[in-house]
């Protein structure tokens, strides 16, 4: 069997693989969908997401140890991942390779040449990284004040490495290899004495916008499934939303059609991923190319060349992503795979500048504190800004969030929606609830996105943590927000008219929606009385619409309304209304005294020690347009700086 | 000239094609889902009105005992029969909690019908909660499969306007019509419980479930809204589950505390009839339950459940 056919076996494993779990990705019991699958592990075998999240959170998250795997496995033999393994990179070859099947020879060398728009890839990776990086930085400095001999044991051992590759050769340059250490440690040494960096270095990971697995998941579950099940509706009941999908959609097709320009377009120029695994990969033990010089030049095999790494001449490893086609094109069988370097020679490093790599290093490094500065994550909060159950305080969720997508993919009622710029732009695709989309609120008995959560953005929690029973008693229930009722809004508070669906909803027990309640005489409904009996009023005219105040919530009252003078009216004509026989008047209504006609209404009151804020008030309003009662982050469990109650010694609540 | 034949066909067809899809008038505002349709009345001809009462803990027997005191389910269903169970699905919570249909009691008249000869029993209900999430962790869709019975959930095809003859409210309403389809029976099996607005969420009121659309709204009216689905719906049978009544923070409970066990099962040909001993259960007043009254007056039933001598018996 040729390589080029394991490799496209691999990789049509990998893609079935991916899209399978992406199926899977559903709530229920059957075997098709999710019970134990490993829908996650593409993305944890991304070591892109585990650097970035060591990098935010200093620890190497469950799952994301099988980065490992790729990383070793990298380090060995190159960008394998990329060729071999990455879903998104097997839909570039494929429709790279479609573009320029029919395109003469001359034709397909020019598209598949190197461009020096390659190394935007590692400018980018500088500058998630760097900005991913500010906690840990802060960290290191935050160590060194407080124990000093660190910076000179980390300088001696800097030293120690540039002899021992010195003598070893792996260094051309070992006096500019001090010069950097010295410059570093200085750095080091200056930060750490002058400034208080750690307040001023803040860090969040973007890694998700750009990584291929994190964005093809999300474009798969958040916007191929739901227009395809549209029709089908065999994952979803219902039809699925997610607000923004146009966006995630557009850059997802643009992604896949630019192939048809220049192949593999994504990989070559923006791929972060690609970028880190060729940094690794520039001493990979085996490598492609050339075992003579001299060759007929016929360039076959750039021609087919999908890294655009030039295996004809001097051959970029770091671009190289080991498709193999080069290895069967050459009609002379000069091109292999082997732990020699390329007689043409090889070049090793990725093309990239001092000043490219220093521009992109302060992008990152300012970006964002600099995004910080709007006050998004602090005192301005955007009241839509709820996060899901579990979410972690906000600035430990955005250095873990990798907006992959798969809490919304997996939110039974559809509450979970891609963020559009209300946190902030740094906070882009991370999920907010919406409780107007979807099926219903966040269900209670249900716990499923931080149970997905790849990175932990969102903790796993146990049911009994999320309702606050048992040994979380003395915590209660995690909160999202608060439910506040607008009372311009409402129907029984604005508009005399009877309702309370939010508080038959409330799923609390007690409710935390509870009602008072109110006898409110309605417009016109102060009427005289013609004549009376004990159970029967007639009036002048014909003021009353038949049957109008028969509902069973329409009252009348002698005068203002006191208790003992009203009745519950259970009939009426155009000018009679009779009440309920059970309770006759003693004494009937004068003939031209005012009877008033009342509404008996339930009006709608939130307890902010039960409101969980789970929206399904909010979801089931029927104010449908701009809801009567709206959940807020108010008192959300993980932000004490947004709690709302005085919280009194000796409650357990 | 070939040219000139070839502009004078594209002009000839550009013309006809607008003459045939001229339109000199505005659209209307179009807010139309298709034909009004009704439901068939679904009750035994000739039966009359039978109710029988039993008390017990067990609700597989005493639902068995129910049945069989007004006739056994034999004088309901007959061979090759197509039974639709609406069952209380509302809310995404445990059996336990008994805001919905119970399973183990689901199963057994499932399983019951299915022995009876039916041909098919399909199970059905247009939850308030995530249907999924709903059928699921009720315990409802794993009962209803495992003895035989296929659920139905409320997809959005399912769903065609319906017009109460007689009624003001639900006109032209979304109605849970797919189950229905070939369709000749059908029960209603739903629990006690409080209910806020209401008063009481019995069989009458289980019948909320089968309407769609913007349902939330007929709260405003929620008296007249259940005579309504009283006069919508005539079931062959209800069955009232009053093993444990929610007695506070209905519909949704959500707490053992608000649970009491009532041990009783109602059995009735008569939703209104059986709606009226339910309000027993919860220990309300008929005059609380304006509903009950208003459905009774047009003769949908009898809220003198007495005067149907029910059969009262004890399983247990």
């Amino acid at each position: 069997m040729r390589i080029q056919t394991v490799r496209r076996i691999s990789q049509v494993f990998f893609a079935v693989l991916f899209f399978w779990f992406c199926i899977v990705s559903t709530l229920g019991e059957k075997w098709w969908q999710l019970r134990g699958w490993p829908v996650n592990w593409l993305l944890q075998l991304d070591p892109l997401i585990a650097l970035g999240t060591m990098l935010t959170t200093r620890v190497l998250y469950a799952g994301l140890v099988w980065a490992l795997v790729t990383l070793v496995l990298t380090i060995l033999l190159g960008r394998y991942f990329c060729g071999w393994v990455c879903p998104f990179g097997s839909l570039h070859h494929l429709v790279g390779f479609l573009g320029r099947r029919r395109k003469p020879h001359p034709e397909r060398v020019a598209v598949n040449q190197y461009r020096r728009g390659q190394s935007i890839k590692y400018y980018l990776l500088i500058f998630i990284l760097t900005a991913a990086a500010g906690s840990s930085i802060a960290y290191l400095v935050s160590v060194s004040q407080g124990w000093p001999m660190i910076v000179w044991i980390a300088a001696i051992a800097g030293l120690i490495i540039i002899a021992v590759f010195a003598i070893m050769k792996l260094i051309a340059n070992p006096r500019k290899a001090v010069a950097v250490l010295l410059m570093v440690v200085g750095v080091w040494i200056g930060l750490s004495l002058l400034l208080p960096v750690d307040r001023m270095v803040v860090a969040s990971l973007q890694i998700g916008l750009l990584d291929p697995i994190a964005l093809l998941y999300r474009s798969v579950n958040l916007v191929l499934l739901p227009v395809v099940d549209a029709g089908v509706h065999g994952l979803s009941a219902t039809q699925r939303y997610y607000e923004g999908a146009w966006l995630i959609g557009t850059i997802f097709l643009a992604a896949v059609f630019l192939n048809l320009r220049i192949p593999r377009f994504y990989c070559r120029f923006f791929c972060p991923l690609g970028a880190l695994l060729g940094v690794l990969g520039r001493f990979a033990l085996w490598r492609i190319g050339k075992a003579r010089e001299e060759c007929s030049n016929c360039e076959l095999c750039d021609a087919d060349c999908e890294g655009a790494c030039q295996p004809s001449g001097r051959i970029r490893i770091s671009e190289c992503v080991l498709c193999v086609n080069c290895l069967s094109s050459c009609r002379d069988g000069l091109v292999g795979y082997r732990t020699l370097p390329s007689a043409s020679g090889e070049v090793t490093s990725p093309d990239v500048s001092r000043r490219g790599f220093l521009i992109a290093l302060v992008w990152g490094a300012a970006a964002i504190p600099v995004l910080r500065l709007s006050g998004r994550v602090g005192p301005n909060w955007n009241p839509v800004v709820l996060r899901p159950p579990g979410a972690l305080a906000e600035e430990d969720f955005l250095a873990r969030c990798l907006r992959c997508g798969q809490c919304m993919r997996i939110c039974p009622t559809n509450i979970i929606q891609p963020a559009g710029l209300e946190g902030g732009p740094e906070a882009f695709w991370t999920p907010i609830l919406n409780f107007r989309v979807g099926t219903s609120g966040c269900q209670v008995n249900c716990i499923a996105c931080g149970q997905i959560c790849p990175s932990a953005a969102i903790r796993p929690m146990s049911l009994d943590e999320k309702l606050g029973r048992n040994e979380h008693a003395a915590t209660g229930p995690i909160r999202l927000g608060t439910a506040f009722v607008d009372r311009g809004r409402c129907l029984p508070w604005a508009m005399d008219r009877p309702c309370i669906v939010c508080q038959e909803n409330c799923p609390t027990s007690p409710k935390a929606i509870f009602t008072r309640e109110e006898f409110s005489t309605v417009r016109s409904g102060i009427l005289p009385v013609k004549e009376a009996t004990n159970l029967t009023v007639e009036f002048e005219g014909s003021p009353l619409q038949p049957g109008r105040v028969a509902t069973g919530d329409y009252y009348c009252a002698i005068g203002a309304g006191t208790d003992e003078h009203r009745r519950r009216i259970v009939d009426n004509t155009s000018n009679t209304i009779t009440i309920a026989p059970s309770w006759p008047w003693e004494k009937p209504p004068a003939p031209r005294s005012f009877v008033h006609i009342q509404v008996r209404l339930q009006l709608p009151f939130v307890d902010p020690k039960l409101c969980t804020g789970c929206g399904i008030c909010e979801h089931e309003c029927p104010v449908r347009v701009k809801r009567a009662i709206r959940v807020t982050p108010e008192n959300e469990s993980r932000a004490k700086e947004r709690s709302l109650i005085l919280q009194s010694a000796g409650r357990n609540r | 000239m070939l040219r000139a034949a070839k502009a004078g066909v594209s002009i000839a067809a550009a013309c006809s094609v607008s003459y045939w899809i001229y339109d000199s008038t505005a659209p209307r505002l179009s807010q139309k889902e298709g034909e009004p349709m009704t439901l068939p009345d679904f009750s035994i001809p000739g039966l009359g009105p039978k109710m029988s009462i039993v008390v017990g803990p067990d609700r597989v027997r005493t639902v068995n005992r129910a049945l069989k005191a007004i006739g056994g389910i034999e004088s309901f269903v007959k061979r090759g029969d197509r039974i639709l169970l609406k069952v209380n699905a509302a809310f995404a919570t445990p059996p336990m909690l008994s805001a919905t249909t119970n399973p183990q009691l689901l199963a057994e008249v499932v399983r019951l019908c299915l022995k009876a000869g039916a041909s098919s029993v399909v199970v059905t209900d247009n939850p308030i909660n995530d249907p999924t999430s709903c059928f699921a962790l009720t315990g409802i869709a794993e009962a209803a499969a495992s003895a035989g019975a296929r659920v139905l959930m409320p997809d959005e095809r399912f769903f065609r306007p319906t017009t109460v003859s007689g009624g003001t409210l639900i006109r032209e309403w979304p109605l849970l019509h797919g189950p229905f389809k070939g369709t000749n029976k059908l029960i209603g099996i739903a629990p006690v419980k409080d209910h806020h607005r209401s008063g009481a969420s019995m069989s009458m009121k289980n019948w909320y479930g089968l309407l769609g659309g913007r349902r939330n709204l007929l709260h405003q009216d929620i008296h007249n809204t259940i005579k309504e689905l009283a006069m919508m719906v005539t079931p062959t049978l209800v069955i009232l589950d009053g093993t444990t009544t929610m007695m506070t923070n209905g519909p949704t409970g959500g707490s053992l505390g608000d649970l009491k066990g009532t041990n009783t099962m109602i059995v009735s040909t008569d939703q209104v009839a059986a709606d009226a001993f339910g309000a027993t259960l919860l220990g309300k007043p008929l005059s609380q339950l304006t509903y009950i009254s208003k459905a009774a007056s047009l003769g949908l039933g009898t809220a003198d459940y007495g005067s149907l001598k029910p059969v009262r018996e004890s399983a247990g």
